[in-house]
């Protein structure tokens, strides 16, 4: 049966691991080679690398962490931050990314997206999504790490961008992430329902009846979270542990 | 020497990598008389299947490939190039396992798959020493049918081949190269065959 699967996610800022509460606020937590050997061996199902102060300058430093974590994981990985042409793409999975995310660039251009899963398949092109929920009720989309407010609904834009070739959509609700609170079940059980292609929810992960509510309840493929595993508040193996006895697919 | 077939396909560097993890020298290359001499041979790849085989075909590693006579590893969309004809693309391959490749039919499922599904039904040594029901790394859209050279299968959506074997040729739709340990001990199998 295919489980479902937990992603820690990293976070880079000049090569370093980092977490903020609601995108501001950043602390360091570690190294993230380091991290990334301890949770593939603590049986995370996958990684995501993000690296989320990229620039040109700093591109070179990306693409020697990429190689150092090929080189040292056993399991797939997702490098996202700044990626906007196929050529940046050519290059990370070139030195061993499985997956590229993508975000602010694909929405600016989406034929990006369209480009990407022709020439590298659409299993490896996974849009990130930052979303927050207005007072009108609906779930819009935020560019550039979310300080970005734009008039696209969520729903619509996942929509479009899996016609074009998204094969996974990565959601971080900004009113959940950081917050410890649970994840936005209500856009990811939306997003799931409608969509043909796995969703990974992000954001709000505090305790580990949320990662059971995001499964039965919000329908998701998989679930991210950050500082909850990098501050050892939830271990991976504990988490698969309390999943399995809650009857939920997970890998051991 | 391992050669892995280097081509326009995606990941072909992930299984490098993975050889080197588990202590094993290789070498990425598309070239003839390199392949030909080698111990053994990988066919990795993840990307899609028409523009594949036209890439083979154009550098003439399609016939190369059929003749190897040493073992040889298809993984992803290498196992699916080695069947007969895959949906996408409506391609014809290379033909060495008689077998067809689908689209996964819709419904309640996503696709494509993507994630850790178990592996059973084990008749190849390929497989030595793994607990059965082991969880291995998968992602695809497209599926090979099963038939008599079904070496184990996974069930998502339908049952389908999750290893094929025939003569010196054995292939997987999942990723050893990203399969933690289990995936490890699948490549170790595929190193030690004589």
């Amino acid at each position: 049966m295919l489980t479902k699967r937990i992603i820690p996610c990293l976070d880079i800022k000049d090569g370093r691991t980092v977490k903020g509460v609601n995108f501001e606020n950043i602390r360091d937590a570690g190294d993230p080679v380091e991290l990334a050997i301890l949770y593939s061996q603590q049986g995370a199902d996958e990684l995501v690398f993000l690296d989320i102060t990229a620039t040109v300058e700093k591109r070179k430093t990306l693409i020697e962490l990429v190689k150092r974590i090929s080189a040292n994981i056993n399991i797939p990985f997702t490098v996202g931050g700044g990626i906007s042409t196929v050529e940046d793409v050519a290059v990370l999975l070139q030195y061993g990314a499985d997956k590229v995310s993508i975000n602010t660039a694909a929405f600016k251009n989406p034929s990006l997206i369209s480009e990407l899963s022709n020439r590298f398949g659409s299993q490896c092109v996974v849009l990130a999504i930052d979303t927050k929920k207005e007072a009108d009720g609906e779930w819009y989309v935020y560019l550039n790490g979310g300080r970005t407010k734009t008039d696209a609904k969520t729903i619509d834009w996942a929509r479009q961008a899996v016609a074009l070739g998204a094969g996974e959509i990565l959601l971080t609700s900004m009113n959940n992430d950081g917050t410890k609170g649970g994840f936005a079940v209500d856009i990811t059980l939306l997003l799931s329902k409608e969509l043909p292609v796995p969703v990974i929810a992000s954001g709000g992960a505090g305790t580990m009846e949320h990662f059971k509510e995001i499964f039965i309840d919000g329908n998701a493929d998989a679930a991210l979270a950050a500082s909850i595993f990098h501050y050892k508040e939830i271990g991976i193996p504990d988490l698969k542990e309390y999943l399995t006895n809650e009857k939920i697919a997970i890998r051991i | 020497m391992i050669a892995i077939i280097k081509y326009n396909a995606g990941n072909v560097q992930s299984v490098q990598y993975a050889l080197q993890r588990v202590g094993i020298d290789s070498l990425v290359t598309d070239d003839e008389t390199v392949i030909r001499a080698a111990d053994k041979v990988i066919f990795p790849g993840v990307g899609h299947a028409q523009s594949a085989m036209q890439y083979l075909q154009e550098k003439q590693l399609d016939k190369l490939i059929v003749s190897l006579r040493q073992p040889v590893l298809g993984i992803c969309l290498g196992l699916q190039l080695l069947c007969k004809h895959s949906e996408e693309g409506d391609t014809s391959c290379l033909g060495i396992f008689d077998t067809e490749v689908k689209l996964f039919p819709p419904g309640n499922f996503k696709v494509p798959q993507i994630g850790w599904n178990n592996i059973g039904e084990y008749k190849s040594v390929l497989f030595n020493g793994l607990v059965n029901e082991a969880f291995v790394y998968t992602v695809h859209s497209y599926y090979a049918a099963l038939s008599n050279e079904t070496t184990a299968i996974t069930d998502y959506i339908l049952p389908y081949s999750a290893a094929l074997e025939k003569n010196n040729f054995y292939a997987v739709q999942f990723h050893p190269e990203k399969s933690g340990g289990i995936g490890e001990t699948i490549l170790k199998n595929f190193i030690q065959i004589t």
